[in-house]
């Protein structure tokens, strides 16, 4: 919205100097070529000036030039109502839970509307068709696309086009006849109004809102089918709305209407909707081929994505294909791979970028429908508009029932009644329907008629189904999902049963979803991500997940330690950061948080940029460390401890022991050869040499370091680790490290009592050791390890996530 | 003919009772079944490794594996087929059927631990009744090995710290000198508890022959 506000007004200052000076009109429109539809007429009342006059010669002290700003300084203020607005609403959390917001912001519309129209004054018209289209609309639609669910909406791929398509046209068709059938009663006085009208109307109801909807079926956790096929059926019915609002526009043109105009309009929809997809493609892997290319201009790389996906909806345009098409695809198909191919930091730019402007634009268009419901003249006819409500509401039911019963049978999951209710239920009408109503060209008579009864739709089921579809989905228990399992568990297994399914049905001969998937995952692996994305290790959605859990870890971490991550990049989505505020924090003890502060300035080292401090903006840090991070950090591990720990004599043998806390049980159960811990033996000086310089520096800048002063204390780890291998004598040590595989690994309880327990030691502690460096909760200090060592090492020390108590590699060389 | 026509659709429906699949579906399978076999009554494991489909399937040994496994048999057996017959391979597809609208919630919540139970043996390789690191880190690996560039440190790592996860989830307050042994089923159950299965683990059964329609997309 920024973007196109600044070149909005680039372009109006230019007009403003060269042509009109409208100077006192609150209502200030640029001069629009045709046919755009200005909400609010012109008040030309002043003679346009552009320049002072001439003979005025003396330079004056002080001058004001409102009407130079005077519309970007409008438009301005009204983002800044309208955002106060939202500020507002969170103040006290519960309104917005049980009112969507859509609702509050209509109110305080309906309010600011009830003040201007009090003072006789006019809202700026903001909202005409150019604008709405080329301007307000793109964001709020790739903010849905770019945020679509991406696997999820794949896997209900046929039944959201269903929905979204058919159900588009079944509504807008069906509530058209109805409707003209109406117009021919002679009782409500509308007989002025032709089918193609009639048609053109109902096509602009039967755009749907998810916003509303979606924040409620996000907090219920209504099950994930549901989610997918509101959320894809508000945004593909977008898309073929607006197709099918132009083409009835035009035909509402046409006087006669022939049948061959009908085989045409069915062929153009085609056209339209694919032309528009096939750009969108297009300009998404553009755009990711580009973002192979930007790691040296970070600074610029987010505008790649928005001008790219902009040019999409403006070629699309160009050529009347569906821009919404072109813009929903190109975010779907870029957005894999340029966020693989930009940095941490240039993601969450986007991210961030993109839910502000389709959130403002999605704003500013609720606000002025609250304030034009006021403003405007109304034609109010009681039956032409109870009876759209009524229809409305009918045809959707009616279409979803009906819709559902030839949809289920392709279905795995067929919906039942509780997710058709939803389903019809979550069909509400808000910012599209009431925009394209607003921009309706002048030519159709009962505009008027048409912009009221879109607006006492959109109130009503803004406010009356909004309100109610929590508790009524609540109250009949709609099938949940829960959506919010970040674990590595869960994700493992979901690969497995991926796998599995796809096995399966490759061993029936039965090709589903999986196996698509399945045949576009490879593809995908073996060509496109070649092409674009620059470092194309290919990832497995495990290893993602891992290392954003501990990435989120971490960052809880630190946000508890030092209270000041202000300067660190939110390494999060804006989904996420709700989610984690959502979830419980972990409750971390004073001690530990001190030692974790250590852990984390001594192992977070850049991941992808995550954690770094902002330099400034010629410095952005280099891509070349990007690696995996646990590697990363266990090596960083390795050559931390490897300089002031190793000077003892017995080195090559006692260093491996390092990650052995001290003081830990040693479990005598495990007999000593029956040792994982070889398995690490490979992490290899090979795989130092990955990270040329330790790249400590750029976390030190960011966390305020109280103690890195461990490596003094480590040869005492050293003398400890001597002593028990002599103890034990070397065989065993030998053994654990010939044993490469881990017959009988066995996982330390994670909360557990030191004690001290020396010679049962040798292998089983580092093992320990390397499960545990982490885990080791804060008793365990007290507990006296042997070697101070230890407690003064800040790895052994625990978060009591799982996820640092992740192993870590013992430092060995 | 006419009567062995109708054997074999008394054949199919027992089937069907016990599997509860429908005649078409088992029908459908038969061929299958058969062409995988070559006209043999049973199938062994060479005949599964050599679908070509599922060579690229990072967990076929498991799959394979699965489908002679007795545990999934439901017979309360152990061990494993050296060959199977048509209604082995039709008992292990039925863990994968979906549920219908009239499945009552009981039912599906047996339906879910038995998909779950095939999983869990699919990693119990064993027979222990508990997944070991071992085990774990075995499968997750396989997982893994997909994807080239991820090391074998990687695949172990999170394993590991997945089997941390399930320790730390179940047994919070473990005793000092205890050790996690493995992650025996109620376990398992836990950790996966929010998990929807049913989108998941479903296979959507053709009632037609796809052989002729190959190219059908599925709409799902």
């Amino acid at each position: 919205m920024d973007l196109s506000i600044t070149r909005r007004t680039g372009v109006l200052l230019l007009i403003f100097t060269f042509s009109s000076l409208l100077y006192g009109s609150r209502g200030e429109i640029p001069p629009k070529p045709s046919s755009g539809v200005t909400i609010f007429t012109v008040k030309p009342n002043d003679v346009p000036q552009a320049y002072p006059e001439p003979e005025k010669t003396n330079l004056p002290a002080f001058t004001i030039n409102y009407p130079r700003i005077q519309i970007p300084f409008e438009i301005t203020l009204w983002v800044l109502l309208a955002s106060f607005a939202k500020i507002g609403f969170h103040v006290y959390h519960k309104i917005t839970i049980w009112v969507p917001e859509s609702c509050l912001l209509i109110s305080i519309g309906l309010i600011v509307g009830g003040i201007m129209y009090s003072v006789h004054e006019e809202p700026p018209a903001v909202l005409t068709s150019k604008v709405f289209f080329l301007y307000m609309l793109p964001p709020i639609v790739l903010e849905s696309g770019y945020f679509m669910p991406t696997s999820l909406f794949f896997e209900n791929f046929g039944t959201v086009l269903w929905f979204a398509v058919v159900g588009t046209l079944w509504n807008s068709i069906g509530i058209g006849m109805s409707l003209y059938a109406i117009c021919q009663i002679e009782v409500f006085g509308v007989q002025d109004i032709n089918l193609q009208e009639n048609l053109l109307f109902a096509t602009i109801i039967s755009a749907v809102d998810p916003v509303a909807v979606l924040s409620v079926f996000e907090d219920v956790s209504v099950n994930e089918q549901l989610y997918i096929v509101v959320f894809g059926e508000c945004l593909f019915n977008d898309a073929v709305t607006v197709v099918l609002y132009n083409m009835f526009n035009f035909v509402a043109e046409m006087p006669v209407v022939e049948s061959v105009d009908v085989l045409l309009g069915v062929t153009r929809f085609f056209v339209v909707g694919l032309g528009g997809m096939g750009f969108g493609i297009l300009f998404g892997f553009v755009a990711a081929f580009t973002t192979r290319f930007t790691s040296k201009v970070r600074e610029i790389e987010p505008l790649f994505i928005f001008m790219y996906s902009y040019l999409a909806y403006l070629v699309a345009e160009l050529f009347a294909l569906s821009s919404i098409m072109a813009i929903v695809t190109c975010a779907l198909t870029m957005k894999y791979y340029v966020e693989e191919n930009v940095s941490q930091r240039s993601c969450t730019t986007i991210r961030h970028v993109i839910k502000m402007l389709g959130s403002m634009s999605e704003t500013l268009i609720f606000f002025f429908l609250g304030v034009v419901t006021i403003t405007t003249e109304h034609e109010w006819n009681w039956g032409y508009i109870l009876f759209t409500l009524l229809f409305a509401f009918l045809w959707r039911g009616l279409g979803v029932l009906v819709m559902t019963q030839i949809i289920n049978p392709f279905r795995t999951i067929p919906f039942n009644m509780k997710d058709q209710f939803g389903l019809a239920y979550g069909g509400l009408r808000g910012a599209i329907s009431f925009a394209l109503v607003f921009t309706l060209p002048d030519h159709i008579i009962r505009k008027q008629l048409f912009v009221t009864a879109t607006i006492a739709i959109i109130l009503f089921t803004v406010f009356l189904q909004g309100i109610s579809i929590r508790p009524l989905i609540e109250y009949i228990n709609v099938r949940r999902t829960n959506r919010n399992l970040d674990n590595i568990n869960v994700e493992i297994h979901c690969r497995l049963m991926e796998h599995t399914v796809a096995g399966i049905e490759d061993l029936c001969g039965q090709w589903g979803h999986f196996y698509w998937k399945d045949k576009f995952m490879k593809f995908n692996n073996r060509i496109l991500r070649k092409i674009l994305i620059r470092d194309n290790r290919a990832e497995s959605s495990i290893v993602a997940l891992y290392k954003k859990l501990e990435l989120q870890n971490a960052m809880e971490i630190l946000d508890t330690v030092s209270g000041d991550i202000s300067a660190a990049p939110s390494i999060v989505s804006l989904y996420e950061e709700k989610k984690n505020s959502a979830k419980p924090k972990k409750k971390l003890l004073a001690s530990d948080l001190k030692q974790m502060h250590d852990i984390l300035s001594k192992n977070m080292y850049k991941i992808r940029q995550r954690t770094v401090a902002y330099t400034n903006k010629h410095a952005l840090p280099n891509d070349s460390h990007t690696k995996e991070i646990l590697i990363r950090r266990h090596t960083t591990i390795r050559r931390s401890l490897r300089p002031g720990s190793f000077q003892s004599s017995v080195v090559p043998k006692s260093q491996k022991y390092f990650s052995l806390p001290a003081g830990k049980s040693l479990d005598s159960k495990c007999p000593p050869g029956r040792l994982s811990y070889a398995d690490y033996k490979d992490m290899g000086p090979s795989r130092r040499s990955w990270f040329g310089q330790p790249t400590r520096s750029s976390s030190r800048a960011m966390i305020p370091l109280r103690r890195l002063d461990s490596l003094q204390e480590a040869p005492s780890v050293d003398m400890l680790d001597e002593n028990t291998g002599e103890e034990r004598g070397s065989t065993s040590r030998g053994m654990s490290r010939i044993n490469s595989t881990s017959s009988d690994f066995r996982i330390p309880a994670p909360r557990r009592h030191f004690y001290v327990d020396n010679d049962s030691g040798s292998a089983d502690n580092f093992i320990n050791g390397h499960h545990e460096e982490a885990a080791v909760e804060e008793q365990q200090q007290q507990p006296v390890s042997p070697s101070p060592t230890w407690s003064a090492e800040p790895r052994d020390n625990a978060t009591r996530n799982p996820l640092l108590r992740r192993p870590q590699w013992n430092p060995k060389m | 003919m006419g009567a062995s026509q109708t054997r074999s659709e008394n054949k199919y429906q027992d089937l069907a009772d016990k599997t509860g699949f429908s005649p078409e579906q088992v029908e459908n399978l038969h061929k299958r079944f058969q062409q995988l076999s070559g006209e043999e009554d049973t199938i062994s494991r060479q005949n599964l490794d050599s679908i070509p489909a599922l060579a690229d399937n990072p967990i076929r040994k498991q799959i394979v594996e699965a489908f002679f496994d007795k545990r999934n048999q439901h017979q309360n057996e152990v061990g494993s087929f050296e060959e199977i017959g048509f209604e082995q391979f039709l008992m292990v597809m039925s863990h994968f059927r979906p549920p219908t609208l009239k499945t009552t919630e009981e039912e599906k919540e047996a339906l879910r631990k038995e998909k779950l139970r095939f999983l869990f043996n699919m990693h119990d390789t064993d027979n222990d009744g508990t997944i070991t690191l071992a085990e774990y880190r075995k499968v997750v690996e396989e997982l893994l090995s997909q994807s080239g560039a991820i090391e074998d440190e990687t695949a172990k790592a999170i394993a590991d710290a997945a089997m941390l996860e399930v320790a730390s989830t179940n047994v919070p307050h473990m005793a000092p000198d205890e050790f996690y042994e493995g992650i025996t089923f109620e376990h398992f159950e836990q950790i996966l508890k929010g998990l929807e299965m049913e989108s998941r683990m479903h296979i959507r059964f053709l009632d037609v022959n796809t052989t002729t329609m190959r190219c059908g997309k599925l709409a799902s």
